[in-house]
């Protein structure tokens, strides 16, 4: 856990506090919330918290070795099961460590937002399980790609509030419930789901998702006798990849590799605002968006772009602020890996070790099948989550396409019982 | 920096339209309506496709004037072609300050070298918002503690930085704001995001309070819709009273039901009209008037 730099706000030049007057003294009161109880574990904060990801959270998940990979590819690959996390992905880390905070500050109240659903469900989850009143933004086009999660958090008893401007994703969310929390700062938290947003909300979601990259780490020591050559994770906005990569940023030695939605063309239409894409952090410029100073994807005039990914946990304009930064100092490297290969990558994991890996996660298995020669001989790969929530889209989307690996899905079409 | 002049004489109205909406000509045609109404200083939006601190009037006429083609190179366009005798402040978000300088660099440098941009900040924003006539910024996700770029070349150029005081501004946080504020200050009257609404909250009379020993002009907004509104709110120790969502509304009635420029310009007017009457009625009623 990091104490070093609790207080200050940027990464280098990213980060800071880039809100709304009215929300700054909630920003300030949680940044000294974060200081006192996740930093200093005032009151026993984080025995709670550890206590809690043990018993309610399913902690720690397994560093699972990959036979078939590591035979396919001659390396050691290593499988982190964040998809055996209670809820099936990393996003409960986080969620249930800002839940119990919240309810440490005195709040009443629970909002955030979502784009695959993953965290809502997460923050869901965790409210019920702390019994907080939850409210869920989530866009019209991510709810009707994600409905499995959408059950989910309101059978957990959350409310899901659609959001219709824009293009209804995860960016259109974000904004929608940064409006609420400035109506209601006073008796709300707002549940951020990754390492963006205004201090000190990149530094608090890193710590609570470092657990990954601990136990990452001891476990790769017994297991192999040493660190690993490469860590290899998906980057959306980034909460899973810090959590991988944050316990091993001091290990120079360790490669560190960032794995972005390629979706379907790194080229942008500038015209029409539209980025085929989420690879932020090779493709991206300098600005400042949702309370930080960042990479994004934007116009040359500074408008954000739309964002695309197969994978609507990734499809977001924006990028972790300290993700910039070790990108900018060379400490992490950037990659991107396309749709198609992202599909095809999901269903070598399903077929080759048995593990339905959610879309997100399968960008980080498709970079693994296109550079598993430069990763060193012991690899690990961070299970971000896993792909029952997908399972529609995929089914929609790699019909569409003429993949190697994926099965014959007509047995649903022989029963005449349509979709899943 | 001179807004402070806008309010040496009487309360001050300070309307809000989004600048474009619903296209450029109409934009025009209105804002100057605003001017024949009485308004003594304009607040411009200048789009931003992530207006976090709006509500739904105002993101409606974001995206109206986005569609129909809005830039900031339009912007200062659109400034450059207004006929009005009124003082012009741009209210927008920051990454658009930000990101002009680095567009316009890269621009010269494709043009030139092909080198890479350099980052200039938000200088030649501000210099060329000075350049066209604007007097002065409202930046709503630009608190203090991120300002100083920004207030250094607004210093340059001689325009005013007027900072957003909310209901939950206090302490520190107030003196950081006070140091660093020009022209007046906008006093949010409640909690939340721009919108009209049925009524006056009581944060303002503490938010007022709260500024009292301030040596701006304090502008009160959120939410105010009608003379009445305006009139309570001076009374209640207020030098202007700004007001958007209520005169989007029309715009956006106007724009919805296909009606003539004219038609929608006039009732601009006569709203702009009956609020700079209520601030003026308001002024009068206060026991001890106190003009800064």
């Amino acid at each position: 856990m990091s104490t070093d730099d609790a207080h200050d706000p940027k990464f280098g030049e990213y980060g800071g506090q880039y809100v709304p007057e009215a929300l700054m003294p909630a920003i300030e009161e949680l940044a000294d919330a974060y200081e006192r109880y996740v930093l200093e574990n005032e009151d026993g904060f984080m025995d709670e918290f550890r206590r809690r990801l043990a018993d309610f959270g399913g902690r720690p998940t397994p560093l699972q070795r990959a036979e078939q990979l590591s035979a396919r590819y001659d390396t050691e690959v290593y499988l982190k099961r964040e998809d055996l996390v209670h809820g099936g992905a990393h996003k409960l880390n986080n969620a249930l460590g800002q839940v119990l905070l919240a309810k440490y500050m005195g709040k009443e109240r629970i909002i955030a937002e979502t784009g695959a659903g993953q965290h809502g469900t997460a923050t869901a989850m965790a409210a019920a399980h702390l019994d907080m009143p939850c409210e869920i933004y989530m866009g019209e086009t991510d709810i009707a790609r994600q409905r499995p999660n959408v059950f989910r958090m309101r059978i957990n008893g959350a409310e899901v509030n659609p959001v219709t401007v824009g293009r209804g994703t995860l960016k259109e969310a974000i904004s929608e419930t940064m409006r609420d929390w400035a109506t209601t700062v006073e008796e709300t938290h707002y549940v951020i789901g990754s390492v963006v947003g205004p201090h000190p909300f990149p530094k608090m979601v890193r710590d609570f998702q470092s657990v990954i990259s601990e136990e990452a780490r001891e476990q790769a020591i017994e297991k192999t006798g040493g660190l690993p050559d490469s860590v290899v994770a998906c980057a959306g906005g980034g909460s899973n990849t810090m959590g991988a990569f944050a316990e091993f940023v001091d290990d120079t030695g360790v490669e560190l590799h960032a794995v972005e939605a390629g979706g379907s063309s790194l080229e942008v239409d500038e015209e029409e605002g539209v980025a085929p894409n989420s690879a932020t952090l090779s493709t991206g410029g300098e600005g400042v968006l949702h309370g930080a100073r960042t990479k994004l994807l934007q116009d040359s005039d500074g408008q954000i772009m739309e964002s695309h990914s197969v994978s609507a946990g990734l499809d977001y304009a924006g990028v972790g602020p300290e993700l910039a930064h070790l990108v900018d100092e060379g400490r992490v490297i950037p990659a991107n890996v396309d749709d198609d290969a992202a599909l095809e990558a999901f269903h070598r994991l399903s077929q080759d070790e048995g593990v339905i890996p959610a879309l997100e996660t399968a960008h980080a298995f498709g970079y693994l099948e296109e550079h598993h020669d430069e990763l060193g001989d012991t690899v690990v790969v961070n299970v971000s989550g896993r792909g029952d929530k997908d399972l529609e889209t995929v089914v929609e989307e790699t019909s569409k396409r003429d993949l190697d690996v994926a099965p014959d899905m007509s047995v649903l079409n022989r029963v005449g019982g349509g979709g899943l | 920096m001179g807004l402070e002049r806008a309010f040496a004489d009487e309360p001050a109205f300070v309307p809000y339209l989004a600048a474009g909406d619903p296209s450029y000509e109409e934009s025009l045609a209105y804002v100057e309506a605003l001017a024949e109404g009485g308004a003594d200083v304009i607040e411009l939006g200048l789009p931003f496709s992530e207006p976090i601190a709006e509500g739904k009037t105002i993101q409606n006429a974001i995206v109206r004037s986005l569609d129909a083609g809005m830039t900031p190179g339009r912007f200062f366009e659109f400034v450059a072609d207004l006929d009005v005798d009124v003082p012009l402040v741009c209210m927008t978000y920051y990454n658009l300050i930000y990101q002009y300088g680095n567009s316009e660099a890269k621009r010269a440098s494709e043009n030139a070298s092909g080198e890479t941009a350099s980052q200039e900040g938000p200088r030649p924003f501000v210099e060329k918002a000075a350049d066209v006539g604007i007097e002065g910024f409202v930046v709503p996700d630009l608190p203090a503690e991120e300002a100083r770029p920004l207030r250094d070349a607004c210093d340059e150029f001689g325009l005013d930085l007027i900072f957003i005081v909310a209901p939950t501004t206090e302490g520190d946080r107030l003196d950081r704001m006070r140091e660093q504020v020009s022209g007046y200050v906008y006093v949010q009257a409640r909690m939340g995001v721009t919108g009209a609404r049925d009524d006056v909250d009581d944060a303002t009379g503490a938010s007022l309070a709260r500024l009292s020993d301030w040596d701006v002009p304090k502008a009160v907004g959120f939410g105010i819709k009608t003379g009445d509104h305006a009139e309570e709110i001076v009374a209640a120790g207020a030098d202007g009273v700004i007001v958007g969502s209520a005169l989007v509304d029309i715009v956006a009635e106007g724009h919805e039901n296909g009606r003539p420029t004219e038609a929608v310009a006039d009732d601009l007017e006569s709203l702009a009209r009956e609020l700079k009457q209520g601030a003026l009625r308001g002024a009068q009623e206060r026991p001890q008037p106190e003009r800064t």
